[in-house]
């Protein structure tokens, strides 16, 4: 069996059961009327093995295909309507803040994970087997049917598509004008066979059968296969791959390509860390552009560029560029510029002068125009801990009500604030903390808010008192930081492979036509000779008779006929 | 001058929507006029002609002859495509030069002076918006296609412009209103609702990719407009001809001159599987550059996911036309679907829906 059985191309089964003189599909009995079966054929008994024919013929069937297709296409649907933890984790953390009572019971049904869930992944696997089953066999027939001749010339072309008869002039030898056709539908591709019989009237009947368009099978089954191919292969490249992301900023810091050095790190489950290629990649520079004229557009980012300087085992230092769209390609990973922002550098010195703290703190962007919250932790060289909470302006402006707000993201006009805090900041405790983030539930306030003190203001350069006598603080330069993503996934050139593979595959499927054409000559008693041309489309072939019409102009003007006499096409 | 530039351009945009205004009115009369003539018991074929019952004898289909109208038509506009006419003209088929005035006169075969004329008018509407469309992209130094606004002109232009082209292969002039409406709803929502200044591209969308992957992606929506159109009257054809089978009560009288829905379904699958072999390089070339912005070839965002249920969808309307027991209807409620689920993901997923193609400039 070559496709499934309800396959449209497929004979119809109750055709075919009532010519093996079967039940009638009715299944009352009184339809059978030829008498040879009447209604009282009983099914025989399904075996275990009978079961699992009878259920693998129900998975590969067109319909199932079908159904397990649109099931695929619904359940994808929730994945856009809830937050999913690989491609919006903050997202799915909102929700539960959100939505309390729902976001358990969606979580339950992995709602949050819909593309690696049971039952997705349950619904494309199957899919998938469904589509081995069905294409394993057509793989097998098109196989015997790339070696097989084309199939005998009908008697009666007369029935078929474009029929199209031309009467050639005695002289004629209707042999060489079949020779004369075959050569001529070989150069067009076609595979040809010549049959050669006694007419009824004695003259000789020659034909030839020719079939073209294997190739849009052939495409099919690539397209499928490639399919099987992707899956394979993304889920290969999941497995072996990793991504991991880090902040660097300029000026200074270095990623060195160990697992410790990420600031996260996502393996795939075949992930060993041998398989980190020692490299290391220091950010020399970031640089931004902006816009500065467009009214709508003022502020808009024209352009990131990262300029590192990178260093692989062994070998000398180079220099190379990343920017958002040109990932940098090294050790067997790529490094990607997903975000940037701004690190203010803060020193802070006890009273006697004695620096306890010194950092370039990235900053994390809180709107277009880059005002930025970051968070200083000073756990040692104080009386007590010191926490500050900072907001940073890099082109600051004041609004009506007093408030800060940043007009512009290059920092043309760097302001700092910060909001002082002392006490315990939970960091002795073991338990791990976000760099990002400060619990003030434990700590006192001491600038900012509702304490009466202004939060303490610097420009670049600037340094100040702590309140309380505590020490200084100074806001000494302002970097620019760039989060990199650092990925590696070995198979992802086979993915664009069979991608491509696919893409080929279904337009050959699609857009070559399959047909069957033949030419008969018939030659007559008074040595002149009938020809006759029809074809049969295999498939979606809306150019048939069009283009049986064409063999037959070009094939009357090749051999020197007369024109028709009349054409019924 | 960008500025300049842009106004010029929504001066334009704003002439084509009138012209298709017109267009629409024209096709909209053609239907009309087909409705008239089936229920005075003429025959009316698919390019509007009409041959009175009594007459029929005298039919005659020829080749077509230049006619004045194109020139008058059409000469301001444009020469593309028009003055040097090929083995057919796009807005005359059949039929002598003295019926094209439509006149009352008694004859044989009388061809639809308002089909023709809403032709002309789409192709006007048609040159008028791609200068407008030009015009934004010269504005902006970059391709018109970077926001919704943007979007909504450059995809309405190719729907168009595919119409058009298939329209001088297959007789679908029928579909006019159709297209000229749904052209003329997306134009006017998005001129009220999206209208945005010109802006540089954004570092995201720096890359040949968003000249590719976009511009495919609108190609394939129009042919997957024209294919949901073909699949929506085929349904209405299909219940027509088994509702009505002899009976002369039908409505939509003017489907009578319309082709069989067997014909229908083959003209939509064949306009769909072009649209779907567009589709599919948008998501490979989509992956392709998501991998070269975002570091990853898939990661199941909002509009991937909706790009992929899309695909999927058509996937089954080919497999449901070489299903038996789903050809006919049931394929072509599929192919609706799944151009219901195109205009979502163009309309509701860019707007309202959180996810990395956010780029839609509202």
């Amino acid at each position: 069996m070559s496709r499934p059985s309800d396959h449209y191309d497929s004979p119809d089964p109750a055709l075919a059961e009532r010519s093996a003189g079967g039940r009638a599909t009715d299944g009352t009995g009184s339809g059978a009327t030829d008498g040879t079966a009447g209604g009282d054929i009983l099914q025989p008994k399904l075996g275990v093995v009978g079961w699992l024919r009878w259920f693998w013929r129900q998975l590969t069937s067109m319909r199932t295909a079908l159904f397990l297709l649109l099931l695929l296409a619904l359940a994808a649907v929730p994945g856009s309507l809830v937050p999913q933890r690989a491609a919006d984790p903050n997202g799915v953390t909102q929700y539960f803040v959100d939505n309390p009572d729902l976001a358990p019971v969606l979580d339950k049904v992995q709602a949050f994970d819909v593309y690696t869930s049971v039952w997705f992944s349950s619904i494309y696997l199957l899919l998938f087997i469904s589509l081995v089953g069905c294409v394993i066999p057509r793989a097998k027939h098109h196989f015997d049917a790339l070696r097989a001749k084309p199939p005998r010339t009908p008697a009666r072309l007369s029935r078929l598509a474009g029929f199209q008869q031309r009467e050639a002039g005695p002289g004629t030898n209707g042999a060489e004008a079949i020779e004369a056709a075959r050569a001529m539908l070989r150069r067009s591709g076609y595979r040809t066979v010549v049959f050669s019989a006694p007419g009824r009237n004695g003259g000789e009947v020659t034909s030839v059968s020719a079939e073209r368009g294997y190739a849009r099978e052939t495409g099919n089954l690539v397209f499928h296969a490639a399919l099987v191919g992707i899956l394979i292969t993304v889920g290969v490249g999941g497995g072996f791959g990793f991504s991991g992301q880090r902040v660097l900023v300029e000026n200074g810091q270095t990623f060195v390509n160990t697992l410790s050095a990420f600031d996260s790190f996502n393996p795939g489950r075949f992930f060993t860390e041998s398989s980190l290629t020692p490299y290391t990649m220091k950010l020399d520079q970031f640089s931004a552009t902006y816009e500065t004229k467009a009214d709508g557009a003022f502020g808009q980012p024209l352009d990131y560029n990262a300029q590192v300087t990178t260093q692989e085992q062994g070998g000398a230092e180079q220099q190379a560029d990343i920017k958002v769209n040109s990932p940098l390609r090294i050790g067997g990973t790529d490094v990607y510029l997903l975000g940037n922002g701004y690190a203010p550098t803060i020193t802070v010195k006890d009273p006697t002068g004695k620096v306890v703290f010194t950092d370039s703190i990235p900053f994390l962007p809180q709107d277009a125009s880059l005002t930025s919250v970051g968070v200083v932790k000073v756990p040692d060289g104080l009386t007590e801990q010191l926490g500050m909470i900072g907001f940073f302006y890099p082109t600051q402006a004041v609004s009506t009500t007093g408030a800060f707000y940043s007009t512009y993201p290059d920092d043309d006009y760097p302001v700092l604030t910060l909001n002082v805090y002392q006490g315990d900041l939970g960091l002795n405790g073991g338990t791990p903390t976000s760099v990002y983030s400060l619990d003030t539930d434990t700590l006192t306030q001491l600038t900012g808010g509702s304490t009466g003190t202004k939060s303490i203001e610097l420009k670049p350069g600037d340094s100040t008192e702590l309140p309380n006598g505590l020490g200084t603080v100074s806001f000494d330069k302002v970097s620019r930081f760039a989060s990199l993503d650092i990925h590696h996934d070995p198979t992802q050139g086979y993915v664009l492979l069979f991608a491509t593979l696919a893409l080929l595959g279904l337009l050959v499927s699609l857009f070559i036509p399959r047909r069957r054409v033949w030419v008969k000559a018939t030659e007559r008693d008074d040595g002149t000779v009938t020809l006759e041309y029809a074809g049969l489309a295999r498939g979606e072939d809306p150019r048939l008779v069009p283009a049986v019409a064409e063999i037959a102009d070009r094939h009357t003007k090749l051999i020197g006929s007369q024109p028709p006499p009349e054409s019924n096409a | 001058m960008t500025q300049t530039i842009d106004e010029y351009s929504v001066f334009f945009l704003y002439a084509a929507m009138a012209v298709y205004a017109m267009a629409f009115i024209a096709f909209a009369l053609d239907l009309a006029r087909r409705s008239a003539q089936v229920g005075a018991g003429n025959r009316v074929g698919v390019d509007g002609s009409v041959t009175t019952a009594d007459e029929r004898v005298l039919e005659k289909v020829g080749a077509g002859a230049p006619l004045s109208v194109n020139g008058s038509a059409v000469g301001g506009g444009s020469a593309v495509g028009v003055s040097t006419p090929p083995r057919r003209s796009l807005f005359s088929r059949g039929g002598d030069p003295a019926s094209i005035d439509g006149g009352s006169g008694t004859g044989t075969t009388k061809r639809s002076l308002s089909l023709r004329l809403g032709v002309a008018f789409t192709l006007i509407g048609f040159l008028l918006e791609a200068t407008a469309d030009i015009l934004r992209g010269i504005a902006a130094a970059r391709v018109p296609w970077a926001n919704m606004y943007e979007f909504s002109m450059t995809g309405t232009v190719l729907i168009v412009g595919v119409f058009l082209v298939v329209i001088t292969r297959v007789d679908l002039r029928f579909l006019g209103t159709f297209i000229t409406g749904l052209v003329l709803i997306l134009l006017g929502i998005s001129t009220v609702n999206y209208y945005v200044g010109v802006s540089p591209l954004p570092p995201a969308l720096q890359s040949a990719w968003l000249v590719i992957h976009v511009f495919v992606a609108s190609l394939g929506t129009a042919f997957f407009a024209l294919g949901f159109a073909l699949s929506a009257i085929q349904l209405v054809q299909y219940r027509r001809e088994s509702i009505v089978e002899g009976a002369k009560f039908w409505r939509l009288k003017f489907m009578a001159s319309l082709p069989d829905s067997n014909r229908l379904e083959n003209l939509a699958y064949r306009v769909n599987i072009v649209g779907f072999v567009f589709w599919t390089f948008t998501l490979i070339a989509g992956a392709v550059w998501a991998e070269r912005a975002w570091g990853r070839y898939w990661g199941w965002d909002t509009k991937e996911v909706w790009t992929f249920i899309i695909w999927v969808i058509y996937a089954g309307y080919i497999h449901a036309r070489a299903t038996r027991g789903w050809r006919g209807s049931r394929s072509a409620v599929l192919a609706i679907i799944g151009f219901a689920a195109v205009l979502f993901n163009f309309g509701i997923v860019n707007v309202f829906f959180h996810g990395l193609h956010s780029y839609s400039g509202l």
